[in-house]
């Protein structure tokens, strides 16, 4: 599982920080997403899934490496 | 949210240049007549729902709007850039007020900095401004002093008695002072900016006094940010007094920018901890749920969120072109409401969707909108209910209405739906048992 991320779309409402942890973090600065870890485990997978579906902003999808 | 008006009215402009028209979408008054359960939204709504996700409504000045019910079609409006939130300009809102009106609620300098009524990239601006200050991160920090406040205003209804009204002494005061605290306000000023915020989200509150309303919010906060600058405090306020943005923050912007989370700061967060606890006293077997499982909490939330829906009139958008969604062709200009309480309990969605129920599995809602103005003080708003609930239903055993509950007093003439007054009871803990 591959994580991408636009920051630039990000409007920081936090969604993927809060349900995935492992995976995001948001910036001090200007609250825009960080990923932590651009190939997570497999445990994470149904976090991060639940992040995409939740981040009103389209910012975070998510590619699996052939 | 006080710059954004949303939808409806009792008073409305049926005659043009009326002086005390409301700054409300005149919606027809059975969309807005809740039926006997205090918690669900108007039934004329729900059969527009079974009709169609999308339907145009006649309005009380002769004028048509769109009428959103389907949480898709509702997902899929608040994400795409030709719809505008700039409902006053881009709108028919105005086109019944007069001109001298007109021209003050569409003054630049005024609305400068107001970011939940403008488009990216504008918004984007702003919003990346404020939103470093309201990440999970920040929030979790924060979380220890909520903790502290919800705390110390249940200490002091414990000593007060076995009885309080849960609103003016728990619900209003905690999101208060916690914003004021984050956003670096007085709170000892807070008689200056409460009465005042909700005479502006009252629903028939003419143009005029809204004005008014208005100025004097600027005024204080004015005020404020002079002092920010000569002397600034570990707060918000004075970090984007102070921040090194580029073009740098004018006052006007900054006015704007502290009157709107501080009045969105505190109205929302306040209905939620009211409604939702009369929510839960009147679904005892919910409350039984939570109070036998505390760790429930956080998906408690998110129901009570979904099932209350306290934006009830819903969010406002303007077409900057035509627009099909689910075959209804949107000619540029028209308003278009998405009714927040119906799309959170559209049953393509959620099963049983007018069933509180605690323990659902967690899917997104729209309670905090969707798109780029998704609310940005959810989190914050999340930890104080959290918190909040939790403290309560731990502190006060036998909660329980103090009046019949058909006589708690409903907000149903404020644009955040809630209660006015939760009078309520609870075991008297210092007698031997
Ligand atoms: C449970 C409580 C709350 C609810 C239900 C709520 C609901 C909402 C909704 C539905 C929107 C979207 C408006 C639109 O799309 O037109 C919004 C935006 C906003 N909310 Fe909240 N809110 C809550 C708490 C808060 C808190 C505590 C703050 C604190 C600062 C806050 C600040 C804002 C701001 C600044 C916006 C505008 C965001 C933007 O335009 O980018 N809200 N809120
Ligand atoms: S959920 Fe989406 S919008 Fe929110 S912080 Fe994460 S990436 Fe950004």
């Amino acid at each position: 599982m591959n994580i991408h991320v636009d920051p630039t779309v990000c409007i920081g409402a936090g969604h993927c920080a809060l349900r995935a942890p492992a995976v995001f973090d948001q910036s001090q600065h200007d609250g825009t997403v960080i990923v932590l870890d651009t190939q997570p485990d497999t445990e994470h997978q149904a976090d991060v899934q639940a992040a995409v579906e939740l981040c009103p902003s389209g910012a975070i999808w998510v590619s699996f490496a052939p | 949210m006080a710059s954004s008006r949303m939808p409806t009215a009792e008073k409305s402009a049926l005659s043009p240049m009326r002086d005390d028209a409301v700054l409300q979408l005149p919606l027809p008054p059975q969309l807005l007549q809740r039926g006997r359960c205090p918690f669900d939204p108007p039934e004329a709504l729900d059969r527009m729902r079974a009709q169609s996700a999308v339907s145009p409504v006649m309005l009380r000045n002769g004028r048509t709007a769109w009428v959103v019910t389907g949480f898709d079609q509702a997902r899929a409006v608040l994400s795409d850039p030709r719809f505008s939130a700039d409902r006053l300009r881009h709108g028919s809102l105005l086109s019944d007020v007069s001109d001298e009106l007109r021209k003050q609620l569409l003054d630049e300098r005024l609305r400068a900095g107001s970011f939940i009524s403008m488009d990216p990239p504008e918004h984007s601006r702003y919003r990346k401004l404020v939103t470093g200050a309201f990440t999970v991160r920040r929030m979790r920090q924060l979380t220890p002093r909520i903790a502290e406040i919800v705390t110390e205003h249940i200490d002091a209804m414990l000593a007060t008695g076995t009885s309080a009204d849960l609103v003016s002494a728990f619900a209003l005061p905690v999101p208060s002072l916690v914003i004021c605290e984050l956003l670096g306000v007085p709170y000892t000023a807070r008689r200056e900016f409460q009465h005042r915020s909700a005479m502006i989200l009252r629903l028939d509150t003419p143009i005029e006094d809204f004005l008014r309303l208005r100025q004097q919010l600027r005024q204080f906060m004015q005020h404020l940010v002079a002092h920010k600058r000569s002397e600034p405090g570990d707060d918000l306020l004075s970090e984007l007094v102070h921040s090194d943005a580029e073009p740098a923050l004018t006052d006007d912007e900054l006015v704007s920018i502290a009157n709107l989370l501080l009045i969105a700061g505190h109205e929302t967060t306040a209905n939620m901890l009211a409604l939702g606890i009369f929510a839960l006293l009147e679904h005892p077997d919910q409350l039984h749920t939570l109070r036998a499982d505390p760790s429930l909490i956080n998906g408690a939330v998110e129901e009570l969120l979904r099932y209350l829906s306290i934006v009830h009139i819903g969010l406002t958008r303007v077409a900057l072109e035509p627009v099909t969604i689910s075959g209804h062709e949107i000619p540029a200009g028209a308003t278009v409401l998405i009714s927040v309480p119906e799309t959170n309990r559209d049953p393509q969605h959620w099963s049983n969707p007018g069933c509180l129920d605690l323990t659902r599995p967690r899917r997104p809602h729209l309670a905090f909108g969707h798109g780029v103005h998704q609310c940005l003080g959810q989190q914050l708003a999340r930890v104080e209910m959290t918190v909040g609930f939790t403290q309560l239903l731990q502190r006060l055993p036998g909660l329980r209405l103090a009046i019949p509950s058909q006589d708690v007093p409903l907000r149903s003439d404020m644009l955040i739906f809630g209660v006015h007054a939760l009078p309520v009871r609870w075991d008297d803990l210092r007698l031997p048992r």
